[in-house]
């Protein structure tokens, strides 16, 4: 009953960081910060859904198989955050410190 | 006629509209293919709706289940998504080389260029 | 409550293509395809339809953004801002023709019926006979390779002859670039990919042989194979990529996956059976299907990677040829 109720929690946590994840992406003033919350609903987010359904499993290849997509999703999430970003410093777009004058708009 | 009956082929209609719509009315040949894509992908839809089947699960035989959804439409299907990418393949190819020649992909410049 | 999630995702698809329209940026319009590939996979996995969207979310979502993206370095980024010739005909056209067709669905047997014409006639036989003839669970795959095996093999000359079609309008000889760019420009993704690299080449093959018992079978193996290529390429250069592979190799292949499958289908008809008829493969009719299914997928996996390989670098290495950096 407790991992029943844990998985549930796990689950709704997920949601809430996936939706949490969306409006930061539209509200966001910056490039920088909305790839942050790209990044945070790959990654926090969907580890958590995993999470909660590896407590659902019902059975030991179907855990197995949840464990490997959680370790694939951590593995491969962050580095894709870590791509856009480099891509876009690249670029010439510069994060939006406090004491810049313009805010850097578009993408 | 009952609404949450036939709600996936009225979506699906316009969904293919939109894509048509593309294709006919956009200047810019990447965009018509994307156009074409967008067609494609919503006739999918159309053919997996109707092979499903309420109460079943996905076409795989097991011990635990007695009601499947419909397995020919699904065949189809996946034959249809990869000619569809081949033919998108060998487009994006054609319009690589028309840009070569022409030096732009908007319609009406390649028509202007082919007049004069 | 199923409804109302086919209805919120259907809803996201219109969206996603009436934003398609109004964009001019084409990298915007690219990227909008491969979320509306991806819709489309999850729709189909609300539909039972576990084959087609796996392959849906390989070909559509990450093949076709890939060769989009590749083509779209080469021609522009913007689309111009003049319209076509009259929008407001095209418009009443796709108007008058939208209702036409909504007025043509209003008498099918709405979505669902266990009753409906679809659902009663071949393919419900498909799932019945497929226990006796051929004793694999994944019907599917079963109805692809041997009892639709005609089309497969038609789908299958179909890639190849895409393969060729680019070929033809693409190829150039490869400049000799220089090899691997020093490590430390990407480090972090450098050595990501060479952690997943192997595991996504050792996934390609466990899809393609476990396609007869689970979601699979050869198209899906095929381009995740590929995309193992696709990755190395991206990250280390196409210089390097080229010392990996072949190019004489992978055109050898692809036409070998034709050749394996046309092949199966001259055994049986040696063995005085009809074209494509699994049973004249062994001695039990039953092995003998094992037996050509899994020669054809085999076949049909061989040609996709292939194929997909082909593509996509006759694409990147006309680019590269424009003097555009990879």
């Amino acid at each position: 009953m407790l991992t029943h109720y844990l998985s549930w929690g796990l689950l709704v946590l997920g949601g809430f960081l996936c939706v949490s994840g969306a409006i930061g992406l539209l509200r966001f003033p910056d490039f920088f910060t909305r790839m942050h919350a790209a990044s945070v609903t790959d990654t926090l987010a969907a580890g958590m859904i995993m999470c909660g359904l590896m407590l659902q499993a019902p059975s030991w290849i179907v855990f197995a198989k949840l464990v490997m997509i959680l370790v694939f999703i951590l593995l491969t999430a962050p580095t894709s955050g870590h791509a856009l970003a480099k891509a876009a410093l690249h670029s010439g777009m510069k994060p939006l410190l406090p004491d810049s004058k313009h805010a850097q708009g578009g993408l | 006629m009952n609404i949450s009956g036939l709600f996936n082929y009225w979506v699906v209609m316009v969904l293919m509209m939109i894509g048509f719509y593309i294709v006919i009315a956009q200047p810019n040949l990447i965009k018509k293919l994307v156009g074409l894509t967008l067609f494609q992908t919503s006739v999918f839809i159309m053919y997996i709706s109707a092979g499903k089947v309420t109460g079943g699960t996905a076409p795989i035989l097991s011990d635990s289940f007695s009601l499947y959804s419909n397995p020919l439409p699904h065949v189809l299907i996946l034959t249809a998504i990869v000619v569809g990418i081949a033919t998108t393949a060998v487009g994006l190819s054609l319009v690589v080389r028309i840009k070569e020649s022409y030096g732009t992909v908007e319609e009406n410049e390649i028509h202007n260029r082919d007049k004069s | 409550m199923e409804a109302t999630i086919h209805m919120i995702i259907l809803s996201m698809l219109l969206a996603v293509a009436i934003a398609i329209v109004r964009i001019k940026d084409l990298f915007a319009v690219v990227m909008l395809a491969g979320i509306y590939g991806l819709l489309s996979a999850t729709f189909f996995v609300l539909m039972d339809a576990m084959d087609v969207a796996f392959t849906e979310a390989a070909v559509g979502a990450g093949i076709s953004t890939l060769l989009m993206l590749t083509a779209l370095s080469m021609t522009g980024r913007y689309a111009s801002t003049g319209s076509s010739y009259k929008p407001l005909l095209a418009l009443g056209l796709v108007v008058f023709t939208g209702a036409m067709l909504i007025f043509g669905t209003t008498d099918l047997p709405s979505i669902g019926d266990p009753q409906s014409p679809v659902n009663t006639h071949v393919g419900y036989d498909y799932l019945a006979t497929t226990p006796e003839d051929i004793d694999i669970p994944n019907v599917v795959a079963a109805v692809l390779a041997s009892y639709r095996g005609f089309d497969t093999f038609g789908e299958v000359v179909v890639i190849f002859t895409a393969g060729i079609g680019v070929l033809a309008l693409l190829m150039r000889t490869p400049l000799n670039t220089s090899a691997v760019a020093s490590m430390r420009d990407h480090v972090v993704l450098r050595v990501v990919a060479k952690m997943l690299i192997p595991l996504i080449l050792l996934f390609g093959l466990y899809v393609q042989f476990h396609g007869e018992y689970g979601p699979g079978g050869g198209f899906q193996a095929g381009v995740i194979f590929a995309s193992a290529f696709f990755l190395y390429a991206m990250l280390f250069g196409l210089g390097a990529a080229r010392k990996v592979i072949n190019m004489t190799l992978v055109r050898l292949l692809s036409a070998l996956g034709v050749l394996i499958y046309g092949s199966v289908g001259l055994v049986s008809m040696l063995n005085g059976h009809n074209f494509l008829d699994y049973n004249a493969l062994a001695a039990n009719p039953i092995d003998g299907q094992h037996y050509g299914i899994i020669l054809v997928e085999l076949g049909v996996g061989i040609t996709v990677a292939s194929v997909m390989i082909i593509i996509f670098f006759t694409f990147s290495s006309r680019s590269q040829n424009e003097g555009d950096s990879d």
